[in-house]
């Protein structure tokens, strides 16, 4: 057993900074259809349209029926241990560094037979609950931990490079004025998060928010507008090595559709905040943290983007804000390659139409933008990679993979 | 052939007899801009964004891309920048005439009061309190407002409570009378506009943008060092951009201030 997840030890300043390593991350193509389901915190596996059988190794064929119809499904995520190894020297160095490691075989309820990462408190024959996870290369990988007994898990160091826990970890979120920072930074605080770091965007303008953060222990609010590359550069200066988590709250909504006057320059305007304004943030932090990706038991971990499910499906009504949201995703892609050199590892909240004022008009459901904060820890405890936040966002991105066309459609007749 | 007067001022500049004072902030991404209602159209801020800086984007040079919206910094406001002022005739900055770009200044220290109240607003009576001083206001003079507040930066400056913006500036009154009374050429402040904080709910709203530009008169904001300048006998340099159909830009601003 591992024992309670303490604060780290600050940083010993004549130990070189260790570079962070991955795990082997060769997969097949259909291989990555669990890396899917990992992104989303399923427990999936391909499932035979023919006989029903959940079958893995991931296969072109069903290995009970031959039936090529292998389809991914969620599937029951419980198991029991079958054996177990610590291996001591692992020949891999990514493992080497870390060993003692922990594997064994598991026997899955729902039929496969695989090799799990262990929890620590793992011993042959217990049951188990299952987990895909993503690894530090971003490749789906089992874990199982007993399910009998209280644990909590970020205590166990497996489970660790799993995640991207926020505890003992500095988080910077990106804009103050973002009506979710309150709740992000309440959430932040009970998860055990180090500082956290508040950019403000022009410092003089005031804010309702301002006091309450203020009065938050640990919580510090600093110059940062993502609109200027000095503004981006100098925050990096001084604070770019001591942020493990990144959360890039900066937004900006404008309704209106392409044809009304004057709507280039709140496009613009939107642009330089959330493209532009993730990639001079990306430019000036994203360096450091894939260098500090294994920088002691807390390292940098995450990046987070809070976007709009508009990124994906398009409304006529919020045109400019809906291309923004599309160009912020494919750029966030990007993103998500680079840091991946560094184990640090890219998530995306996709949320429909919040409570925020500039949808006042809309029907509800609107998410709150509490449900948003809950979601963001929840996917940095979970080690997540696409979360949906709320009914509007989770319906249209169901449909968009079944039907896309009619989304387009139904979403066209609400232009305004 | 030479001209007697520009020999003198030669010899003033060189010898020290005459100053120039820069009235002019920083052009920076920090300094603040006018704060509009969101869902109106808002100015752009200023930007510099680094082309190269003696790198692999430009191995042996330095240089930026600037962007900003007109009325950024220490700015010009032309005469087409209001409504009153659209149908005059030169009204934008790329037609100003050259000779309005040098002229006097008269400089009206309001900076006691401005500093006990942010709200201060500069009257007819105290106008004609400064003349009985100084002298009547020359025609085709700047009026230049000190109120120090150019000495504030940031939150200070800007002033922003939840019921907008709190500046000293001009009453209504005052304007609409130094520009048929006194003829002036302009009216300059060290806040972010010509007009007070509160302008909008004056009569007629934000009227130093009203009667300047309806006159072709022009405004100057965001000056700075005014506290270093006499009362009179200053000489103002405003020179702005030469922007096609230009409702103001950013400048520079000098003062020939005598010496000794």
């Amino acid at each position: 057993m591992t024992g309670h997840f303490g604060k780290p030890q600050r940083k010993n300043p004549l130990a070189r900074t260790r570079q962070p390593l991955l795990p082997p991350a060769a997969r097949s193509r259909r291989a990555h259809e669990l890396t899917a389901a990992a992104a989303e915190g399923r427990f999936a596996l391909q499932r035979c349209g023919g006989c029903g059988a959940f079958a893995y190794p991931v296969r072109e064929a069903c290995p009970n029926c031959l039936s090529a119809d292998l389809i991914l499904a969620d599937a029951p995520d419980t198991g029991f241990v079958l054996s177990v190894t610590a291996a001591e020297v692992p020949a891999d160095n990514y493992f080497r560094e870390r060993a003692p490691w922990r594997v064994g075989l598991v026997q899955f309820d729902c039929g496969p037979t695989a090799l799990c990462h262990l929890h620590a408190a793992c011993t042959t024959g217990i049951p188990v609950q299952l987990f895909l996870k993503l690894d530090k290369a971003g490749q789906a990988v089992f874990f199982a931990a007993p399910r009998e007994g209280k644990f909590d898990m970020a205590d166990d160091p497996q489970w660790r490079e799993l995640t991207a826990d926020p505890r003992h970890r500095r988080v910077l979120i990106t804009d103050g004025r973002h009506p979710v920072t309150g709740s992000l930074v309440a959430r932040l605080r009970e998860a055990g998060a180090g500082d956290i770091f508040v950019g403000v965007p022009e410092d003089w303008k005031p804010f309702a928010g301002r006091e309450a953060l203020e009065r938050h222990e640990g919580v510090n609010l600093l110059p940062l507008d993502v609109t200027s590359e000095t503004s981006v550069a100098d925050f990096t200066r001084d604070y770019g090595a001591k942020i493990e988590i990144v959360i890039n709250t900066a937004d900006f909504v404008r309704p209106g559709g392409i044809l009304a006057s004057g709507q280039i320059n709140p496009t613009r305007d939107a642009m330089e905040v959330i493209v532009f304004g993730m990639m001079r943030l990306a430019q000036s932090l994203a360096p450091v943290m894939i260098a500090r990706g294994a920088d002691g038991a807390a390292g940098a971990a995450a990046w987070v983007n809070l976007l709009s499910i508009y990124a994906e499906a398009h409304s006529p009504g919020f045109a400019a804000y809906g291309a923004t949201q599309a160009a912020a995703l494919a750029l966030s892609h990007a993103l998500r390659a680079e840091l991946g050199a560094g184990g640090v590892r890219l998530i995306n909240v996709l949320s429909g139409p919040t409570e925020s004022e500039w949808f006042q008009p809309l029907q509800q459901p609107k998410v709150a933008h509490k449900a948003i904060a809950d979601a963001v820890v929840d996917g940095l405890r979970r080690g997540l990679e696409d979360i949906y936040v709320g009914d509007v966002a989770k319906d249209l991105h169901q449909r968009l993979k079944t039907n896309p066309k009619a989304v387009e459609r139904e979403l066209g007749r609400e232009r305004p | 052939m030479t001209s007697p007067v520009l020999c003198a001022l030669q010899e003033a500049l060189v010898g020290g007899a005459v100053e120039i004072v820069d009235l002019t902030q920083t052009l920076s991404p920090d300094f603040p801009t006018i704060v509009l209602p969101p869902e109106l159209g808002q100015s752009a801020p200023v930007r510099i964004e680094r082309i190269s800086h003696y790198d692999g984007s430009g191995p042996a040079w330095y240089w930026n891309n600037l962007s900003f919206g007109e009325h950024t910094g220490t700015h010009f406001d032309a005469p087409v920048h209001w409504y009153t002022g659209r149908d005059l005739p030169l009204n934008s900055v790329d037609c100003l005439p050259t000779r309005h770009m040098i002229a006097p200044a008269c400089v009206i220290d309001c900076s006691r009061s401005a500093a006990a109240d942010a709200d201060f607003l500069l009257t007819k009576a105290e106008v004609l309190s400064w003349e009985a001083a100084h002298g009547r206001i020359p025609a085709g003079s700047w009026v230049l407002m000190r109120s120090d507040w150019s000495k504030r930066s940031g939150a200070a400056y800007a002033n922003l409570a939840a019921d907008g913006a709190h500046t000293p500036g001009p009453d209504a009154e005052v304007m609409e009378w130094l520009v048929a009374e006194r003829d002036i050429i302009g009216f300059g402040t060290e806040t972010i506009g010509t007009d007070a904080g509160q302008g909008g709910h004056f009569h007629p709203p934000y009227p130093a943008h009203h009667f300047l530009h309806g006159a072709g008169r022009y405004g100057l904001q965001c000056l700075t060092n005014l506290d270093r300048l006499p009362p009179t006998g200053t000489m103002i340099i405003a020179a702005p951009l030469k922007i096609l159909h230009g409702s103001g830009s950013p400048l520079r601003v000098l003062a020939l201030v005598p010496r000794g």
